[in-house]
């Protein structure tokens, strides 16, 4: 059977534009990347730093948590707590119908993409408008998010500059970046002042203080955070911190990591609403902490490094799998590696599973991974979560449900042949012999490959004439 | 710095034993001319890995149960392979934890090393190269490079070849596509990985190809036959031997004792 994800996968390998916009702009972020770090020892420390500062937060994430609420309440935020995707969408619509407001403006959020936000608004009748230009593009196509950080990097500039021309045929054709950002910050801006709430997402929640930081590049975080009457952050559990101090490692490794800046352009420290006689700022802001299944991964000691993660994307750019199917095939929020190890999680092996088979376990993700999360030893743990039979031993949802007999059957025959050496050396030793009667088509393989060739006599045969000592 | 051993295991990995058993023999015959025995236990079939990668563990550790029963002397364990290599040093005590035979699960692993590792760290080996001006590029797997962290050793064994010159091409530390069963499982990724792989090799204009990874060179050198226009490639090790030893074309110009000992190496009781 083919699944969804084989079947979008092979319809993206076949659009040659798409796989060239990002073959070019993957090896743009690597290059980028890399030249942040010039000193290899600096940045090795700087990723155990990191590691640390996360695997500290989340050792003691219920407790943290805690502290964050408090503090955050005495900072006069509104804390909402969501299990669902569903309970966050209506946490999000009851502010919205209590300042009856019928449009959002949004800053870049992952989690908001989790939730479905956007589209469960819009059977409201209530407008989410995005204002990250990455975002402002797909949602004029209708289109996903292709990629963490940079949501329309599937597309290259002439494809924009079509598109902008089709949706705005008063403004005139341009190919021209600058030209065509100015055209979607004009548009932009007076959407700010007219509406009443934005929203935004999170990358770091500091405990002991009670702030929310955002980073961003574009300014326009700053504005759906300050412009708007009322803010609401949405975000996920994972994502707190305990000290302030743990914040600039942690930002000068995501950004570096993530589209190889050395600082990003804005940083928001957000750690209330207005205050009498303060100038700006929102009257209300609220935050909404989503679980949604991160809590069920804290608790497995060896899934949890999943939690870890900062969302740089780093894995991503680098992901030898993703530059070529492009992010769209993985028909998830998270694509990439990242994605691959964070989906069949959240929503179970049964669902999404088949992600954790679609790499080679080649290691670039966890090589620059700044939290050194162990991607390819998570996806193996999931592969045999999938499969495995003893289920009871495990939270991993749909577990044992990937297992077939034909599969399980394969893998017995060949445990039972490679623990009889007789029998695995006989079966090697004919088939090198009858070589020229194997097949030469073994289907997938064969596709561009020639068929493996057998050698004249096994090395098993030709050591004997060695002198080595193989009795 | 380890010492040099008198006596070392050589594990052949499945893929050497079927498909490339040159890159064994020239394996065991380098380390033998250095003057350390070789031991091939003969009842070793696979590490398990394909098992183990594809989520199969009970599997994968009865038939790694099967291997380490075969490595019982406190020695060196030498495998050609950075995947095999990666699968016994880095796989095999989190397959074996917990487990009652986990102490020598962790015992052969701390005594595993992936071949170049250990005809550089450990042999220091000094070669001398008798072959023609050649130009070669370099795949180093990504097991060799990332889970084992050795991918510079080939490069430093080629690097004491006189006639031998390294020409680089572009998305060299980058995945070929094979990843075991992931070739078999995700087809069409997996071609649109190595057929990528095979421009960049082939816009370097090498005249061999060299590799310490035999998946890797099954993979790239079936692509690049079946689209026609193939490189030659060789496993590191079967080159490392013809540069040096010239067996099959100039006997008389070796100068080491290096055919005495393969042939005259005694053989000792089954392990
Ligand atoms: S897994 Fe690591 S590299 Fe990937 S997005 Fe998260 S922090 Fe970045």
């Amino acid at each position: 059977m083919t699944s969804t994800f084989r079947t979008t996968v092979r319809t993206n390998l076949a659009k040659p534009e798409v796989r060239a916009n990002f073959y070019r702009a993957m090896d743009g972020l690597m290059t980028r990347r890399l030249d942040q770090f010039p000193d290899k020892a600096e940045l090795e420390r700087l990723r155990t730093q990191s590691m640390a500062i996360r695997a500290n937060a989340l050792s003691k994430l219920p407790e943290l948590l805690e502290t964050l609420e408090a503090n955050l309440t005495r900072n006069g935020i509104q804390v909402h707590w969501a299990e669902t995707t569903d309970q966050a969408n209506q946490i999000v619509l009851s502010i919205l119908q209590k300042h009856n407001a019928k449009s959002i403006i949004k800053g870049k959020s992952m989690v908001s993409e989790e939730m479905g936000l956007n589209h469960f608004l819009e059977a409201l009748g209530i407008e989410a408008l995005e204002s990250d230009l990455g975002e402002f593009i797909i949602q004029l196509d209708h289109e996903a998010p292709s990629h963490i950080i940079m949501p329309a990097i599937h597309k290259n500039r002439i494809q924009i500059a079509k598109l902008f021309h089709e949706k705005f045929p008063d403004i005139p054709y341009t190919e021209d970046v600058d030209e065509l950002t100015q055209m979607a910050r004009r548009i932009l801006r007076d959407k700010f002042y007219a509406t009443t709430v934005g929203l935004s997402g999170v990358n770091f929640m500091v405990a002991e203080t009670g702030t929310l930081c955002l980073v961003e590049n574009e300014g326009n975080g700053r504005m759906s955070t300050t412009a708007p009457s009322v803010h609401i952050a949405v975000t996920g559990i994972e994502k707190v911190v305990e000290s302030l101090s743990d914040v600039p490692p942690l930002l000068s490794i995501l950004t570096r990591s993530a589209t190889g800046q050395p600082i990003t352009t804005y940083f928001n420290m957000i750690s209330g609403p207005r205050k009498p006689g303060e100038k700006d700022g929102p009257e209300e802001v609220h935050l909404v902490l989503l679980d949604n299944g991160r809590s069920n991964i804290y608790s497995d000691p060896e899934l949890l490094a999943t939690l870890r993660c900062i969302r740089c994307g780093a894995c991503i750019n680098h992901c030898p799998v993703y530059v070529r199917i492009g992010g769209h095939s993985y028909g998830t929020v998270y694509p990439g590696p990242i994605g691959s190890i964070l989906e069949p999680q959240k929503a179970g092996l049964d669902v999404h599973g088949e992600l954790a088979q679609a790499s080679t376990l080649c290691g670039a993700c966890s090589e620059v991974c700044p939290v050194r999360i162990p991607i390819p030893s998570i996806l193996n743990r999931l592969r045999y979560d999938g499969v495995r039979r003893d289920t009871a031993n495990t939270n991993t949802v749909g577990s044992g449900k990937r297992r077939t007999l034909s599969e399980a059957a394969t893998w017995k025959t060949w445990a039972w042949a490679a623990t009889h050496p007789t029998i695995y050396h006989a079966g090697s030793s004919l088939a090198t012999h009858f070589k020229g009667m194997l097949p030469t088509n073994l289907g997938a393989w064969t596709t561009v490959r020639s068929a493996p060739k057998l050698a004249e006599s096994t090395l098993h045969q030709q050591v004997k004439n060695l002198g080595v000592d193989h009795e | 710095m380890p010492p040099i051993p008198d006596t070392i295991y050589f594990f052949g990995t499945c893929l050497v034993d079927l498909m490339y058993p040159q890159a064994g023999v020239s394996a065991m015959q380098l380390i033998q001319r250095a003057g350390v025995k070789v031991i091939f236990p003969p009842a070793q079939t696979c590490c398990g890995q394909p098992a183990w990668n594809s989520g199969y563990r009970d599997e994968a550790r009865s038939v790694a149960r099967a291997q380490i029963a075969l490595f019982p002397k406190p020695i060196p364990i030498v495998i050609p392979s950075g995947s095999c290599a990666g699968m016994m040093k880095v796989h095999y005590p989190e397959l074996f934890a917990g487990q009652p035979d986990e102490a020598q699960a962790v015992d052969v692993a701390s005594r595993v090393y992936e071949l170049t590792e250990f005809l550089v760290d450990v042999l220091h080996i000094e070669l001398q190269d008798l072959g023609e001006p050649v130009t070669v590029a370099v795949h180093t797997s990504c097991s060799a490079r990332r889970e084992m962290g050795v991918a510079d050793k080939i490069e430093s064994l080629l690097g004491q070849l006189s006639n031998v010159q390294r020409v680089e091409h572009a998305r060299k530390p980058e995945c070929c596509g094979f990843g075991g069963t992931f070739a078999v499982k995700e087809p069409e990724i997996s071609a649109a990985m190595v057929l990528d792989k095979v421009t960049h090799i082939r816009h370097a204009q090498p005249d061999r190809l060299i590799s310490q990874e035999c998946g890797c060179l099954l993979n790239i050198s079936g692509t690049m036959e079946k689209q026609g226009d193939a490189i030659p490639h060789q496993h590191i090790a079967e080159f490392l031997w013809e540069r040096t030893s010239m067996a099959s074309t100039s006997l008389s110009q070796r100068t080491d004792r290096s055919l005495s000992e393969v042939e005259g190496n005694t053989t000792e009781g089954t392990p």
